[in-house]
């Protein structure tokens, strides 16, 4: 033991006297990344593999055939897929940029010095995030009952209504909607709390010197200070997005007709109620490579962060 | 001055709004079904949040449930967070070979999306004899990349003096990592643990999946396999709901720091 570590020229100061033996400086570092790294290879690297090859096979109850490309040959072609991709694109570009425009003006208004009770603003934002997906989902299912949910009483109150929510198709998008923007605004405003507060205070200084009012002083000092944070929370809930599954999965079971069916839950119902693996692992591929490329994106913008 | 007002009072009845579904919950999860959706609805907590925990118990062995859910993500937080702290320290503080291309492979896992190793875990599980069993649900996330990106930031900002004041004391690698790394990294490993027992008690696909058997099943599945049938008992899901989210959101308001740490490093989560 003593020789191979001489022999690979381990620095005097790190070497490990040998009755320390294998935990010496020079293999410790292969101790303590070993365990994460064997449970990564078996648990994800190999999984990963495993489903590319799986997708390239057809499913015939017990049967698997070699196929090739033809479960994305299917996929191709299948309308189920475009309209489960639609759906979660329709909620990338209409929830993602409103949820981030609240989350800004939250963030705004917690860091601004006008703003009393802070710690209980804070509270009541941020405690969303630490309730469960199916948790949060079925009780704004529950809220949202078109029948005698609160807010369709509460509506009502007020004149309006009663609201199709989860039984008609663009309600059911605009309920999965409303519980993302719940859950998730909270979130995105403390990462740009913590952008605001990072920042220097002599740029707003300076503007005020200029004599910049608040609307200029924000578009001029506060958006560009959060630009960096705007593109990984974009990124991020992009990728959040696409892989959405437990909300609409209690909220509305991908439904009414399709409408809030999302890849992950078609791939769950291809792979988990018709055991279709092959076919389950082909919608699985094309998910990881739509945002993969996103992923490129993600880490590209962290890198410039640090 | 009323510019203060004005901000201070909008924003109150936003939070007033963001927080209408939690007391929604308390007052749901104490009403029979009938009540919950009565008109009008109901608008204090009622007396029958023992009936519904009973119903839940008949209906799906809650007891049972409950305690899943707690053994399972106290074993996982245990577990992953050594998992994680040992690598993030490893990657942080050493140099070695391979360090990293190593670290660039598990931080894969950070954009390559879970849902695509459902399939093969299940056929691994299948092969195995593991459905239904707590090592099927703790095991496969025990290498967290997130976790272990979290450790590695804050070990960085650990002092190297303080690792060769250890070592020229005759300290060993592992009595080091025990004895002088870990005990200043208590609040890193408090986020650390926040993290890992949230995300494994809210966990639900994977368990959805890998648990299918009712006495196997965590909480989320259990509430959520109530719902469908035509007489769903809406009292009772929204008191498992509350069993669910209410304890989380008690230690959030004790542990309010640490939550927000583990959540802003989270920003680079899954």
């Amino acid at each position: 033991m003593t020789a191979l570590v001489e022999r690979a020229g381990a620095p005097p100061a790190h070497r490990a006297p040998s009755r320390r033996g294998w935990t010496g400086a020079r293999l410790a570092p292969y101790l303590f990344v070993g365990p994460a790294l064997l449970l990564f290879a078996v648990f994800k690297l190999y999984p990963i593999a495993w489903s590319f090859w799986l997708s390239l096979f057809k499913t015939d109850g017990a049967l698997q055939t070699f196929a090739g490309a033809a479960n994305y040959r299917r996929l191709v072609a299948d309308p189920l897929f475009w309209s489960a991709l639609g759906n979660t694109v329709t909620i990338l570009l209409v929830q993602v940029p409103l949820m981030l425009a609240l989350a800004i003006a939250l963030a705004v208004a917690l860091n601004s010095p006008l703003l009393a009770v802070k710690g209980f603003v804070r509270l009541g934002f941020f405690m969303p995030m630490v309730t469960g997906l199916v948790a949060y989902g079925l009780l704004f299912a529950v809220l949202l009952n078109p029948q005698s949910g609160l807010v369709n009483w509460a509506l009502g109150l007020a004149g309006v209504g009663p609201v199709p929510w989860l039984t008609h198709g663009l309600w059911a998008k605009v309920a999965v909607g409303l519980a993302l923007t719940w859950h998730y605004t909270g979130y995105n405003a403390v990462i740009y709390l913590a952008r605001l507060q990072a920042l220097p205070a002599d740029h707003y200084d300076a503007a005020a010197v200029d004599g910049a009012g608040a609307w200029q002083r924000f578009r001029h000092v506060t958006l560009p200070g959060l630009r960096p944070v705007m593109l990984l929370t974009i990124v991020m809930s992009t990728i959040g997005t696409l892989q959405l599954f437990d909300e609409p999965y209690v909220m509305t079971g991908g439904g009414p007709d399709n409408s809030t069916m999302t890849l992950g839950l078609y791939l769950y119902a291809n792979g988990f109620k018709f055991f279709d693996f092959g076919y389950a692992s082909a919608i699985a591929y094309a998910l990881t490579v739509i945002i993969g490329i996103l992923g490129v994106v993600q880490f590209k913008v962290l890198g410039e962060r640090s | 001055m009323t510019r203060r007002v004005m901000l201070t009072s909008s924003l109150l009845v936003a939070v007033a709004v963001m927080l209408v579904p939690f007391y929604w919950l308390v007052v749901g999860s104490t009403h029979r079904t009938a009540e919950v959706f009565g008109d009008p609805p109901p608008l204090l907590p009622g007396a029958h949040l023992l009936d519904n925990l009973a119903t839940l118990e008949s209906t799906v062995g809650f007891g049972r449930v409950v305690l899943n859910s707690t053994l399972i993500a106290t074993l996982y937080t245990l577990l992953a967070g050594l998992v994680c702290t040992m690598a993030g320290y490893g990657f942080a503080k050493y140099d070695f070979r391979g360090r990293e291309p190593l670290f660039g492979l598990l931080m894969l896992g950070l954009v390559v999306p879970g849902q695509v190793t459902l399939v093969p875990l299940f056929k691994m599980m299948l092969a195995l004899e593991w459905l239904n069993t707590y090592q099927a649900i703790v095991l496969p996330n025990l290498a967290l990349p997130f976790g272990i990106f979290l450790m590695r930031q804050s070990m960085s900002a650990l002092p190297d003096e303080l690792l060769s004041a250890g070592r020229v004391d005759g300290c060993g690698e592992l009595r080091l990592f025990w004895r002088v790394v870990l005990p200043p990294m208590r609040p890193a490993l408090a986020a650390l643990g926040i993290y890992l027992f949230l995300y494994q008690w809210n966990d639900f696909v994977w368990p959805l999946i890998a648990l299918r058997t009712r006495d196997a099943y965590t909480i989320p599945l259990a509430i959520a396999s109530l719902q469908g049938a035509n007489d769903t008992d809406y009292g009772a899901i929204l008191a498992g709901t509350a069993v669910a989210a209410i304890p989380m959101a008690i230690l959030f308001l004790l542990l309010q720091r640490h939550f927000v740490s583990g959540l802003l490093a989270g920003a680079v989560k899954e």
